[in-house]
């Protein structure tokens, strides 16, 4: 049954679907590392009562979404080779050692110092802990850098040349890591990460603060932490969208018309299209809404300026429109709702309604996974964008692929598919119930009370203390 | 181009040390998933799980770097040996993911605990049967064409294969029960005490059975282990292998010693390591691919080279100290006071 299936497209469908569930859990660790470590910093500094028994409460949270993040991660780091292996031999001495660098300056470190940040603030000290929280914070962006530039480089490939065999050598590793979009992926999806947290911890205040929990200092502080963050970044990342649009624009304008949904070149100012049905057949919008002239102002600035469109591009290099122009408008619309959040909370902020304005808690409430959405469509935006290559006009994506054959491909992807919904459904839930219990003052932290966490990573972090683990029962009961 | 040439021997035994390192720190802790399945007192399985929740993690990352390394230094050995082995490295990764929730979840729940424990003995055995049948299907050859696999999608899967993949799971239920018998006291010790003896006759006789099968899989095996000048190689190895297996089994049950047991177990596969490479070397897919056929250009090498000489020793550094920290017995009776 599975043979009459393209192998190709279960080789794309499967990596999508492993690589955006594993992104989900860096994008919420990479920012709430951040948070954690200001929260610490902060406590430090003022000693309030508020920021330990914030940090407490959302280390727990971040123990979990780690692991996840790590087990997910790991798959994707076999994949290349698994199910991308003609694309692993031709571009691996470009990315190869990208990625080799990640795990030895950013994997080793954040495995390295986790357990201290966890559970060492008693026995380190206040100073060290407050280091190793700072080191985890810092893996994580590390993380982020390597991967997005071996990223980059697919999509702006540069610094190499074509060997004999077909191989990419290298020629000025610079180059390689510095490619053209890189600045503005990496500065797009850190500041997409702080956001995916901000709405997470937002939505999380907020729905204390609509359970009657105004008093409680750390649902307070947290409310208003996020609400700042969303009034001040959202409007940043909008920013530094168009900047990543104008930089793909010119490194890559099949993409930006797929986006845009411009199947045909306008010589005097393009429309910008809010709504439409694309047609890849007949090559046109229909039922096309749009304003005026606008993407020319926009992507040009200038309301005359010409655009041109897929017409000028042969159909085997055109991604699919349909899939690109959605995904675009579900991260462009989540970004300005973003935004209405912001906007919305200085007013109450102004008026002093911050912790009692109902529709304001609601609007968090319902936003919180508004940044885990945001980001998933924004990577199918890249990614799908990017087709028919893998590596930016050098390789097609049906050359890269591994030589399987359909029964395989769709048999591990039916496996992928039912243990992620089991095991990180699971997990999820236990994040949930940790999220639905207000932090207290003497918020607990991960004490010996919760098991080892087997984040603990290689550091001396959980002690051996067998109270801990043989009285179970007397601490992690059902909630 | 002389310096290339050694640098991708450097590349090698790098690979072959982080491979190394994965196998007996993973080894250890995914046996002790195995043996949890003849553990079944709440107690017992808790000490168990708590004698390796705080390294495990330490120890996977090795195996991303063993993954990594082998796409950054040999991206055409990566290129054919991850199809070639395609579903059981799926299956390796997929048991690593329910192993790895457990540990975490299975504190977290009451009602599914059960549920969490069944899934962590049932990822420890898998992911350790996978990794063993991974290596008998390199062993027994890997159709190559041009730069790429040749061959279907369940080549991996043979005799031989699945008796590689046994031995592994008693080699880590070896290294697994003989780490117990370090770390713990009383009646967990003594069991762990007498699986470490089933475990360690069965990865003995497996030892045997492989190695008497494995030079007849390809003429340079053979070649290798008995004709000259590789007989005088290869030949001590089964003789330490041999006398390494009697010092174990004494010290387990004469002596009763406590950590040499776990030393011994672990000298015995850094010998099989020994006879592995005698056997491949300088093959990376034996009589297809050399090292040098398949090692990344030069300016790759040097550029990862450079942070690897300065990362991988303070690496070590850091988990020998976490080991050192943790040194010392689990104390089981401690919490009924
Ligand atoms: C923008 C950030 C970002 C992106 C695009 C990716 N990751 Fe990731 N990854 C992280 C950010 C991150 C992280 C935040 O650094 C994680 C999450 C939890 C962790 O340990 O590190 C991580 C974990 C993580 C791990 C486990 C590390 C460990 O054990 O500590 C691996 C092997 C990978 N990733 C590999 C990949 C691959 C092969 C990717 C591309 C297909 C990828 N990641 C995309
Ligand atoms: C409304 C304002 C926004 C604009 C104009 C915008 C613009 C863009 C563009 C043009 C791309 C594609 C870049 C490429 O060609 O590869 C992109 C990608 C992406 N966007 Fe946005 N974006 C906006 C809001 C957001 C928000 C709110 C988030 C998440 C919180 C987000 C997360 C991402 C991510 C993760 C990617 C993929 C990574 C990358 O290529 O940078 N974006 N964005
Ligand atoms: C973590 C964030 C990422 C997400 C969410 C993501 C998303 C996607 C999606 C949705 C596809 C499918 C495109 C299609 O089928 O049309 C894809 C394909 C792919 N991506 Fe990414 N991607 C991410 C990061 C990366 C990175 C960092 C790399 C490179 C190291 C990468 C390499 C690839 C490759 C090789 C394919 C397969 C070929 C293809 O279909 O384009 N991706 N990714």
């Amino acid at each position: 049954m599975l043979s009459s299936f393209d192998p190709v497209i279960l080789a794309r469908i499967q990596f999508a679907f492993t690589v955006s569930f594993h992104f989900l859990f860096p994008a919420f660790s990479i920012g709430l590392a951040s948070f954690l470590a200001v929260l610490n910093g902060l406590y430090l500094k003022t000693k309030n009562e508020a920021y330990l028994r914030l940090f407490q409460f959302w280390v727990k949270i971040f123990a979990i979404g780690f692991a996840m993040g790590v087990v997910s991660g790991i798959t994707m780091s076999y994949q290349f080779g698994t199910n991308w292996s003609v694309f692993s031999d031709v571009a691996g001495p470009v990315i190869g050692p990208l990625m080799a660098y990640e795990v030895l300056t950013a994997f080793f470190l954040e495995a390295g110092f986790l357990g201290i940040m966890l559970f060492g603030r008693d026995r380190v000290g206040p100073t060290l802990h407050m280091v190793a929280v700072l080191a985890v914070a810092v893996g994580t962006a590390i993380s982020a850098t390597w991967i997005l530039s071996v990223n980059s480089w697919m999509h702006t490939p540069q610094g190499f040349e074509v060997a004999e065999n077909g191989q990419y050598i290298p020629t000025d590793w610079l180059e390689v890591i510095f490619t053209p979009s890189f600045p503005y992926r990496l500065a797009h999806t850190l500041t997409a990460a702080y956001l995916t947290t901000a709405f997470i911890v937002g939505g999380v205040g907020a729905w204390h603060l609509l359970k009657g929990r105004r008093d409680n200092p750390g649902v307070r502080t947290m409310f208003s932490m996020a609400m700042w963050m969303a009034a001040l970044v959202a409007p940043l990342q909008i920013v530094l969208g168009d900047m990543h649009g104008l930089n793909t624009l010119e490194y890559q304008p099949q993409k930006v018309m797929a986006m845009e949904g411009h199947y045909e070149s306008h010589p005097d100012g393009a429309p910008l299209y809010l709504f439409g049905i694309p047609d890849d057949e007949n090559q046109e919008l229909d039922y096309a809404i749009g304003i005026p002239k606008l993407s020319s102002l926009i992507l040009k600035h200038h309301l005359d300026a010409p655009l041109a469109g897929l017409d000028t591009i042969p159909d085997d290099e055109q991604p699919p429109v349909s899939i690109v122009f959605w995904s675009f408008r579900i991260m462009v619309g989540l970004g300005f709702l973003m935004l209405g959040v912001g906007m919305f909370s200085l007013w109450a902020r102004f008026r002093g309604s911050l912790f009692t304005n109902k529709w304001l808690h609601r609007f968090a409430l319902a936003m919180a996974p508004s940044g885990l959405v945001a980001v998933i469509a924004g990577w199918v935006t890249t990614e799908v964008g990017r087709q028919p290559y893998t590596v930016y006009n050098m390789l097609r994506t049906t050359d890269s692929v591994s030589p399987l054959g359909a029964p395989a491909v769709g048999t591990s992807l039916m496996f992928f598919i039912l243990v992620y919904f089991i095991v990180f459904g699971a997990g999820t839930f236990y994040i949930l119930r940790l999220m639905a219990h207000a932090p207290e003052a003497g918020e607990p932290g991960l004490t010996k009370a919760d098991g080892p966490v087997r984040t603990a990573g290689i550091t001396p972090g959980v002690e051996e203390d067998p109270e801990r683990f043989l009285h179970p029962e007397e601490t992690t009961e059902e909630r | 181009m002389d310096i290339s040439f050694d640098l991708t021997v450097a590349w090698a035994v790098l690979l072959v040390l982080s491979v190394f390192i994965y196998v007996v720190l993973d080894g250890f802790d995914l046996g002790v998933g195995i043996l949890f399945s003849a553990f079944h007192e709440r107690r017992e399985r808790d000490v168990l799980m708590n004698s390796v929740a705080p390294v495990w993690d330490g120890n996977e990352t090795w195996l991303i770097l063993g993954g990594g390394g082998l796409f950054a230094a040999f991206p055409l050995a990566y290129a054919i040996i991850m199809p070639a082995l395609y579903a059981p490295i799926i299956a390796m990764l997929l048991a690593l993911i329910f192993r790895g929730v457990a540990f975490e979840a299975r504190w977290r729940t009451e009602r599914a605990k059960k549920w969490w424990d069944r899934g962590f003995i049932a990822g420890s055995v898998v992911a350790a049967f996978a990794q063993g049948v991974a290596l008998g299907a390199l062993l027994q050859g890997i159709e190559v064409e041009g730069r790429a696999y040749a061959g279907g999608w369940y080549d991996w899967l043979s005799w031989f294969s699945v008796i590689t993949g046994l031995a592994l799971v008693a080699g880590y239920g070896l290294l697994g029960a003989t780490w117990l018998v370090m770390k713990t006291d009383g009646d967990i010790q003594e069991k762990a005490r007498s699986l470490a003896w089933g475990f360690g006759i069965a990865t003995v006789g497996f030892i045997v059975v492989v190695s008497a099968f494995t030079p007849f899989l390809e003429a340079s095996y053979a070649q290798r282990w008995f004709e000259m000048p590789g007989i005088l190689l290869a030949a001590p190895v089964p003789l330490a292998i041999a006398a390494m297996a009697v010092l174990m089994f004494r010290s387990l049950a004469i002596h009763k010693h406590e950590y040499r047991p776990f030393v011994l177990a672990l000298l015995l596969f850094a010998l099989c390591f020994a006879g592995l490479g005698i056997s491949m070397y300088p093959f990376i897919i034996p009589t297809e691919v050399t090292i040098w056929d398949a090692a990344t250009p030069w300016i790759s090498q040097i550029f990862m080279f450079v942070g690897a000489v300065i990362l991988i020793p303070i690496i070590l550094a850091y988990t020998g100290y976490a080991y050192w920290v943790f040194r010392g017995k689990i104390d089981p009776e401690k919490g009924y006071h």
